[in-house]
């Protein structure tokens, strides 16, 4: 880049190269019908999913709608608070806003009963003990603690099934 | 009236690094005046700019076309903003070479740029969802249970993830641009390096870069002029880009299908059967580096479960028949928004010989492709010395 010639009165100062400048943004967020029906269930310590009246497939959290099919999805479906490990990683880096204590397990969890995995933690086993096709149940927060949100689930935890065998879940990894 | 002929007569790009010391328009301003004088034009040859970046909060800048439009001579022009993600590099130059496809215009200068010393990109691609637990952790969180995986369906052994890296960084070492020249890089270094986000270690995942990259395109008039003064130009020979929703049901994130289409579609319009026997050199989206064995399948030079092999054998090292990322890639060098648009420029640098000590020998045909969002985004071109 071209050189910065300053004026006099400023030689020998040294030149500002950036400075931080944080910005904040509050945010409303509208859940939709679905999703509200879903964290609504969750408060009650339920986990409701919607199956899709052609593909037959059951999307937690559903979105009300298959995006395949493109059909609403009505039907509600009582899943399970036990599933799968699909696939998993060890997280192990530090960054600006984290807020998590390293290492931990961020794992896709197929929910029995459902066809699409959910993002969750997995904890009360080291981490390099955790592996593909390991059963896992919710752990949930006290019941006075249960709120909408999937922060009600803590973590996943191994519930002490044999493992899955790859045939039941290989069509979601 | 059928489609306009489209050549690259024109590439710059910046020193790739991590502080540029300079504003970001003076960084994309630096990357468009090399891709002019390439092009041996002025501002005033240029008809219309095209600029694209990855999302505006990485640096906190809102919509920065605005205040860019003056820096890069778009006063008085048409001047559009493209954004998909990862891929943005990528789709920016397709709807530039669009605009002249289209016959609208005849030498249009697209741009892409990150300035990732005054962002926060992890945190950025971290924002917490409502209602979730806050476990997210940038692009390697999403990505790393998918290699894991690609690793699992495939069976390939651990060490191909080192192979690839070590291979771009290798390749960075050849050209002067790239960010990362570790020239004390080896294996065990690579393979030593803390496992980040497991099974994705550091030495295997891409930089944060500060960089920029530009490209001039014509109509066919431009392109025979410029081949006419001894500067062969890149001829676009098919662009193509394909999306996807980032969940449903079943969705394949290891090969994804609008990864899969989005090769058929630029492969078809180029002429390409045979894809590991037509075409000469690659420039393939790699930020982590087991993407290399995933992406040679999803965009059908190996049959699925097969990449890593081509790796294993040497396939995609600079002296194999197949070379991938001769500029050391995304591993190298990322600023993000103009990391698609250098794999679609080092592909066109390749057919005009432009490459220095990273050229290949005799490239007639050349793979451009980017990636973006959580493998959601496909942009593509194929570029080659003869006119299509
Ligand atoms: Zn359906």
């Amino acid at each position: 880049m071209p050189e910065l010639i300053l004026p006099a009165r400023l030689q020998g100062i040294e030149q500002v190269r950036s400075f931080r400048a944080p910005a904040r943004l509050d945010y409303q967020f509208t859940a939709g019908l679905a999703t509200t029906r879903f964290l609504r269930a969750v408060a009650e310590k339920r986990l409701v999913g919607q199956r899709c009246p052609k593909c037959q497939k059951v999307y937690v959290p559903p979105r009300g709608a298959c995006p395949t099919d493109g059909v609403p999805t009505e039907e509600e479906v009582e899943l399970a608070h036990s599933g799968t490990v699909t696939t998993f990683c060890v997280v192990n880096v530090q960054f600006y806003g984290q807020v998590m204590e390293l290492p931990y397990v961020s794992a896709l969890i197929l929910l029995d009963g459902s066809d699409i995995p959910i993002m969750h933690l997995i904890q009360e086993v080291p981490y390099d003990q955790v592996h593909m096709g390991m059963r896992v149940e919710a752990v949930w927060v006290p019941d006075d603690e249960l709120g909408p949100t999937l922060e009600s689930i803590k973590y996943f935890r191994p519930n002490g099934e044999p493992d899955a065998d790859w045939e039941t879940y290989k069509d979601n990894v | 009236m059928g489609k306009e002929r489209v050549a690259v007569v024109g590439i710059g790009q910046t020193k790739h690094q991590a502080t540029y010391d300079g504003s970001i328009a003076t960084l994309v301003r630096e990357a468009a005046e090399r891709a002019l004088d390439d092009a041996r034009m002025g501002w005033s040859d240029i008809d219309a700019v095209v600029i694209g970046k990855a999302p505006d909060f990485f640096e906190g800048v809102m919509m920065p076309e605005l205040y860019l439009a003056d820096a890069l001579g778009a006063t008085g022009k048409p001047m559009f903003r493209v954004h998909t993600a990862g891929s943005v590099g990528g789709s920016t130059a397709i709807v530039a070479q669009d605009l002249i496809a289209a016959g609208i215009h005849e030498r249009v200068l697209t741009v892409a740029f990150e300035k990732q010393s005054e962002s926060e990109a992890m945190w950025a691609l971290s924002l917490p969802i409502p209602f979730q637990p806050p476990m997210h952790a940038g692009a390697g969180g999403y990505f790393a249970p998918h290699v894991r995986a690609y690793i699992r369906r495939s069976g390939a052994p651990d060490h191909i993830g080192i192979l690839v890296a070590l291979k771009d960084r290798l390749n960075a070492l050849k050209n002067p641009y790239a960010h990362l020249h570790e020239h004390g890089i080896t294996f065990e270094s690579v393979k030593d390096s803390i496992m980040l986000w497991d099974p994705i270690r550091y030495s295997e995942t891409c930089p944060s870069s500060d960089g920029a990259c530009a490209m001039v395109l014509t109509n066919e008039k431009g392109g025979d002029e410029a081949a006419a003064q001894g500067r062969p130009p890149a001829w676009v020979l098919g662009t193509a880009f394909r999306s996807e929703p980032t969940m449903f049901a079943g969705r394949d994130q290891v090969n994804p299908r609008g990864g899969q289409d989005c090769a058929r579609d630029v492969y078809a319009q180029a002429g390409i059967t045979d894809p590991r026997r037509d075409i000469d050199v690659a420039e393939i989206y790699v930020p982590f580096s087991w993407f290399e064995p995933m992406w040679l399948e999803n965009l059908h030079f190996a049959a699925e479960g097969e990449g890593w092999k081509l790796v294993e054998a040497g396939v995609t090292q600079m002296d194999g028949d197949l070379p991938v990322n001769c500029s050391g890639g995304v591993l190298s060098s990322n600023p993000i928004g103009a990391s698609g648009m250098l794999r679609f420029a080092e592909a066109a640098m390749q057919v005009r010989g432009q490459c220095g000590e990273h050229q290949i020998d005799g490239v007639r045909k050349a793979l451009g492709h980017a990636y973006g969002g959580g493998s959601q985004f496909f942009a593509m071109w194929v570029v080659g010395t003869e006119k299509p």
